[in-house]
């Protein structure tokens, strides 16, 4: 699904990515973890080809398509989906509206009509129920007073309505309280199938409680250290990141 | 794939030719150019006018000479020559005992250019319209189906000479010949515009609508309206503008009145598109417009305009609350571009108990552009708990225009309440990034955004108008959006 060859990218004279190496396939859920700083965002954005970053070295590329050369929005119509660690707010425009349109430029890039408006609600009716979100909900302004759990749960409901192939969860359990933790991570769950890949970024252990990763993924200044199973986030939780540190260092 | 930025954004904005800017070739019947009384007295003429009108224009006229142009806007442009302007222009083939069928088939081509064919406004839309092409009225529908309601709905020229006793007994007492400069200007030598009289308890069964349009090269347009709501009676009136483009600046000086007795309602909303000029500043249109309305007992008038064309604009739709319990509203969508310049805003002047005022106010600058929100809210000694909210917002797109806000507030009432807010935002790259990353490209996340921005004021227009408005919008903003 995602493959990721010696990553290097920099903003400004910074390095920030030092060789990224990954391999994510079809129906796996990946976490990568590691300290603040470590390049874990800058990562995700460039995934889904945020050009404040530029890419020095390596290659990005999705079901074997290189997408270096792809604006973001090309990126999210081929199925790459990043939930944003502060989703910005755009005043006047509905939850629904701004969905509608998402869904309606997705498809128009991939050569299909519009999604009949009957339809549309169907579908938002059944993907807001998914995530146990009131109705009354999807009329106010995109994340416009939202408190950090709305948002959060916002991002998933939108991962829920575009399907896509590969979702990029930034940080998504930063802000929510213990219940819509569940919710969010059920929600995910549910959306998870074996033709679909979630990369999952967290700087805790608490989210893969419940969204269980078959690989976690240490990243530390630039570079994954360490790979191994679930059991590695654990263990991080437990020690720290220091002794990574020092195995580096060693 | 290129990186679609905002810098490209702007290149787009400001090569977007405008899309209004045609001429037509019809024979013209224009006055000499240059001001003096003998003109006056000729536009009355040509205009069969009785002797009172004469001497109201003369004697707006003899005040206007008097008076100096305003310099307190902040807008910089080169003062109008006003001794080089034709100030009579009418289409030739206007006669008008013809019916729709006789007119001019380049003038009809001209509604078609413009996506305002009359058949089918007529046969489709629910809109009565009195189109002012320069400066004489020359289709008039529905005007039967109002007629059975009492609903009079007419040219002011042909006003003046079928209810002469309604135009005379209102004219100029909302805004009087002496008020200002250009309403001075008008008064003396307006050439028509529309007139309206809804009886008293009538609901107007549909909009009123209006579509001006300036054609002839180095004549201004100056119309009149006038439109009186009696005691507990309804109406929405729609009005709309365009010009062609031209090199010189064309003046725009109209007023307009509204006058709603105890119990009515009058909803005016303006889309005004007059050619802005080009993209180095040259050309455009001069809109200097007064536009007031009175609110007797109980009565309210809301102000809804979109405001994208024009090279220079001095504007602001007030409304005196004279009555106890009277409303007025402003709701405004201001969009500058290249080197455009607004300076548009609204006055509130409470007089009547419990009066209530609302203004809302959206600014949208880009080029090089400057756009500026001119406001008073006046409370007199007389409005207990008269009450006020304006909010005026600001988006600006790029680096090179600005945004201002001018809100003047008199009280003279210690038991009003006066609420002003402000902001100022510009359209962030994460914001156009989170759209991007949605599937939704840059122009349509632009568009996206200046909607939403927009909205509070966009929800206020009539349906048909208010998808007239996106787009136009989006027209003026995202160059091949739409």
């Amino acid at each position: 699904m995602l493959s990721i060859k010696n990553l290097h990218a920099s903003i400004g004279d910074k390095e920030i990515l030092k060789g990224i190496n990954l391999e994510v396939k079809a129906g796996e859920i990946h976490a990568i973890m590691g300290p603040n700083g470590a390049g874990k965002s800058t990562l995700a954005s460039i995934i889904a080809g945020n050009e404040t970053y530029e890419v020095t070295e390596g290659e990005i590329s999705l079901e074997g398509e290189d997408l270096s050369d792809l604006a973001p929005e090309e990126r999210a119509h081929k199925g790459v989906f990043l939930s944003f660690q502060y989703p910005v707010e755009i005043p006047g425009v509905s939850v629904t509206n701004f969905i509608r349109t998402a869904i309606n430029e997705t498809r128009k890039a991939n050569g299909k009509e519009e999604m009949p408006a009957n339809e549309m609600l169907k579908v938002i009716r059944e993907k807001s129920e998914l995530l146990e979100i009131d109705r009354k909900f999807l009329s106010r302004s995109l994340n416009e007073g939202f408190s950090g759990g709305e948002k959060k749960r916002n991002e998933i409901f939108q991962m829920a309505m575009l399907e896509p192939k590969l979702a990029i969860l930034d940080e998504t359990d930063s802000g929510l309280d213990i219940d819509a933790l569940r919710i969010v991570a059920n929600g995910v769950n549910k959306l998870k199938s074996d033709k679909n890949a979630i990369v999952v970024i967290t700087h805790y252990q608490r989210l893969l409680d419940y969204i269980v990763p078959d690989f976690v993924h240490v990243l530390l200044n630039g570079k994954i250290v360490k790979s191994g199973d679930a059991s590695l986030a654990l263990e991080l939780e437990e020690r720290g990141y220091d002794w990574i540190k020092q195995e580096q260092e060693a | 794939m290129s990186k679609y930025t905002e810098d490209d954004l702007k290149i787009e904005l400001e090569t977007k030719e405008y899309e209004y800017g045609f001429y037509t070739e019809l024979e013209s019947d224009t006055f000499p150019i240059g001001l003096n009384e003998d003109i006056v007295r000729a536009i009355s003429h040509r205009k069969e006018e009785p002797q009172w009108m004469t001497d109201w224009r003369i004697e707006a006229f003899r005040a206007w000479q008097e008076m100096t142009e305003p310099e307190w806007a902040n807008v910089h442009y080169e003062k109008p020559d006003f001794q080089a302007i034709s100030y009579y222009s009418a289409p030739k083939a206007v006669d008008p005992n013809k019916t729709l069928d006789d007119v001019d088939p380049e003038l009809l081509e001209m509604y078609k250019k413009l996506g305002i064919s009359v058949d089918e406004q007529k046969m489709m839309n629910n809109v009565a319209m009195d189109i002012v092409v320069d400066s004489v009225s020359v289709a008039t529908t529905f005007k039967k189906t109002l007629g059975e309601k009492g609903i009079i709905f007419m040219s002011i020229s042909e006003a003046i000479k079928e209810h002469p006793e309604l135009v005379r007994k209102h004219l100029g007492t909302v805004v009087p010949q002496k008020d200002n400069f250009y309403a001075a200007l008008n008064s003396a030598v307006f050439s028509d515009g529309s007139f309206c009289y809804i009886p008293k308890g009538v609901r107007c069964p549909m909009e009123l609508s209006t579509y001006f349009r300036i054609n002839q090269a180095g004549t201004g347009q100056f119309e009149r309206t006038l439109l009186i709501a009696d005691e507990g009676s309804y109406v929405s009136y729609l009005e709309g503008c365009t010009a062609p483009s031209r090199d010189e600046n064309q003046l725009h000086a109209a007023v307009v009145e509204l006058i709603a007795l105890d119990d009515a309602e009058i909803k005016y909303s303006t889309v005004q598109n007059w050619y802005p000029g080009n993209k180095e500043g040259k050309g455009g249109v001069f809109n200097f417009v007064t536009k007031r309305g009175i609110c007797e007992k109980n009565a309210k008038i809301s102000w809804t305009q979109v405001e994208t064309g024009s090279a220079v604009t001095w504007k602001y739709p007030s409304v005196i609350l004279k009555g106890d319990n009277s409303v007025g509203e402003f709701y405004s969508i201001a969009v500058t571009n290249n080197f455009q310049q607004a300076d548009t805003g609204t006055k509130m002047i409470h007089i009547g108990k419990n009066s209530k005022s609302t203004i809302i106010s959206k600014g949208i600058s880009a080029g090089k552009s400057q756009n500026s929100y001119r406001g008073l809210v006046k409370i007199g000694p007389t409005a207990e708990n008269a009450r006020n909210f304006s909010q005026c917002d600001s988006l600006l797109m790029g680096n090179n225009c600005g945004a201002h806000t001018f809100p003047y507030i008199e009280s003279k009432n210690p038991t009003a309440k006066v609420e002003h807010e402000a902001t100022t935002s510009k359209i962030g790259e994460d914001q156009v990034f989170y759209c991007n990353q949605r599937g939704i490209p840059t122009e349509k996340a632009i568009a996206l955004i200046v909607n939403g921005f927009s909205k509070e004021v966009l929800n206020k227009l009539p349906m048909e108008f208010a998808v007239e408005a996106q787009k136009l919008l989006e027209i003026s903003l995202e160059g091949s959006v739409g």
